[in-house]
């Protein structure tokens, strides 16, 4: 698999996730017919995937600002930056996410819940049953069908305990990048009991009161990870698990809170494989905080194929 | 007969020495990391106040969440108990008390002789609790007590759309981003408590008088926005961070080691089914 490039955060901020970007050298934008773009701006990151004919082309994927219109400006340059693509290429954008309506350059919004299915249907394959989309502030469970068009779903967006926010809270405060979490949460000698506390702000007194007992960091991020997979679990439990079942967003890539989860839950999450329109696996470097944002690339392409809508491509 | 009540708390120590009902001494410290060793410290402070020894008190009861903790109390009671036992002194005319500490925010609905008569109480979440005023102060980069002096002059109401404390300290600093004045922000901070607050109040039913104890309760900010929410006159008594301590000396003197309250435990829903 293909690295994506990363940018190494400052060591002060241990929440700071890798930002990625990446752009596909075997796509010639220029002899595509349609290029779309999904534009995702979450409470917590912001995603653009750009493709080409249903092929992704580009991606990125940043910290989102206080500014929803600016981040997306800078996601979207961001994707483009290493691209000869200029915005008045784009035929067709779509805006989705927590601050969708604030997306200058889309045409159109769509909701993160329809993207996510979509997107992930097309990352996982057309088997994928049950979506778990693990974001910065809120947590989804999606059932859906062989298309990806959602069936139903749960989710949690009023507390922040199971949430990308509450594993960021916890990497500053045990002063260790978020990243290193879930593969320090296994070097342990023994799976310790999982932090009890639900509530995020509970969880870190009682962290800091393990701290000082003395207990082995890594233990605390196994106990932390415990219980956050418990935390999802609730969720998922509540809306029925049907296999296969994949997950996406930030804390997909955590693996200490993926492997408690599929354990406690006794299913296995998918594969990473993406497929492309024409159901070939491409070698694109995986990450699974784009998906919302292929969704609304895919459902642009899939308007412009049918003449749904017009191309407001410019140049 | 002396006697001592102490209350060990998420945050605070407090605890309460008395002489057949009357107060002898007073004493507060933080509970900080070793609770049973800030106990033992407070304990020594009232003592000293009071000019006595240990030797001199008759019962010493405990209370509040790390009430066990305290090596010297001869009983421990529930926090609810205590705040019934206490509030039932200081106002007799009370049937509803409300007590908001650093950790917990409960109502309890007590008989004219200060028995718990129903309790429902949040433990699982941080909003509706002193540690959500706390963290919105730090937000602020205002003490607490500034915050509730400059809530009160906040003529605006804006709703705070976060309920998570986590996600609370994120709106407060984008309200601050765009500008909008302190005042109506702790405003906004002190509503959004308050209606937590409320819920847990009316599971168990507000009956006149409505008393508010606890840390928060010194809060006058807060106090002005649960007297909103709740559409009643609220009563705070004196020292209402001392409240449950003397509740405890009560039971002490009283010669009540133990007791047993049945809690209804509020938990927020938080899962819900997408449309």
């Amino acid at each position: 698999m293909v690295e994506a490039k990363r940018i190494e955060p400052e060591k002060a901020e241990f929440w700071r996730w890798p930002e990625t970007y990446w752009v596909n050298p075997a796509i010639d934008w220029h002899k595509g017919k349609f290029v779309t773009v999904g534009v995702d701006v979450g409470s917590v990151s912001s995603k653009c995937v750009i493709m080409v004919d249903g092929a992704v082309y580009a991606y990125s994927s940043m910290r989102t600002g206080s500014d929803s219109p600016d981040s997306a400006w800078k996601v979207v340059n961001w994707a483009l930056k290493d691209t000869d693509m200029k915005v008045d290429n784009f035929d067709y954008c779509i805006g989705t996410g927590y601050g969708r309506v604030n997306v200058p350059m889309a045409q159109q919004t769509i909701t993160e819940i329809a993207c996510h299915a979509r997107g992930a249907n097309f990352m996982y394959g057309p088997e994928v049953r049950t979506v778990l989309d693990m974001g910065g502030q809120d947590c989804k469970a999606i059932r859906c069908d062989d298309r990806g068009k959602v069936l139903k779903f749960m989710m949690n967006d009023k507390c922040a305990a199971g949430t990308g926010r509450g594993m960021e809270v916890f990497a500053d405060l045990i002063r260790v990048p978020v990243w290193e979490i879930g593969p320090r949460s296994f070097q342990t000698q023994k799976e310790p009991e999982m932090i009890s506390s639900t509530c995020v702000v509970f969880a870190k007194s009682e962290v800091v009161g393990l701290l000082q007992e003395g207990v082995p960091e890594n233990e605390i991020m196994a106990a932390y990870c415990a219980a956050m997979a418990h935390r999802i679990a609730e969720l998922l439990n509540r809306l029925g698990i049907e296999e296969k079942f994949a997950i996406t967003g930030g804390i997909a890539k955590n693996e200490g809170v993926v492997k408690r989860l599929e354990k406690e839950l006794g299913v296995k999450t998918m594969d990473r494989v993406w497929f492309n329109k024409d159901m070939r696996t491409s070698k694109i470097p995986f990450d699974t905080m784009v998906a919302g944002a292929i969704g609304a690339a895919l459902f642009a392409q899939a308007m412009l194929e049918r003449g749904r809508v017009k191309s407001a491509r410019k140049a | 007969m002396i006697v001592a009540g102490i209350d060990v708390g998420g945050k605070n120590v407090h605890i309460v020495i008395t002489k057949n009902g009357d107060i002898l001494a007073k004493a507060g410290a933080p509970s900080g990391i070793n609770k049973a060793e800030a106990a033992e410290k407070v304990y020594d402070e009232a003592l000293k106040q009071a000019g006595l020894t240990r030797k001199d008190v008759r019962r010493v009861v405990a209370t509040g969440s790390s009430g066990q903790r305290v090596a010297f109390a001869n009983g421990v009671i529930p926090d609810a108990a205590a705040d019934a036992r206490g509030v039932i002194r200081l106002i007799p005319s009370a049937r509803t008390v409300i007590d908001v500490g650093a950790e917990e925010g409960r109502a309890i609905k007590i008989s004219p002789e200060g028995k718990v008569l129903d309790f429902a109480i949040n433990e699982k979440c941080a909003a509706g609790t002193g540690t959500f005023v706390d963290t919105m102060a730090r937000a602020l980069e205002i003490s607490v007590e500034e915050m509730a002096k400059i809530s009160l002059q906040s003529t605006k109401s804006i709703p705070m759309n976060a309920q998570c404390a986590v996600f609370g300290e994120s709106e407060v600093v984008s309200l601050i981003h765009q500008k909008t004045p302190k005042q109506d922000i702790a405003r906004a901070v002190h509503d959004a408590i308050a209606g937590r607050i409320g819920s847990v109040a009316r599971i168990v039913g507000l009956e006149n008088d409505v008393v508010i104890v606890g840390g928060v309760a010194k809060n006058t900010g807060f106090v002005e926005s649960l007297k909103r929410d709740l559409g009643v006159e609220v009563k705070v008594p004196n020292d209402p961070d001392f409240v449950g301590a003397l509740g405890a000396a009560a039971a002490a003197a009283a010669g009540v080691l133990g007791e047993e309250v049945k809690a209804r435990v509020v938990e927020k829903e938080t899962i819900e089914e997408g449309k």
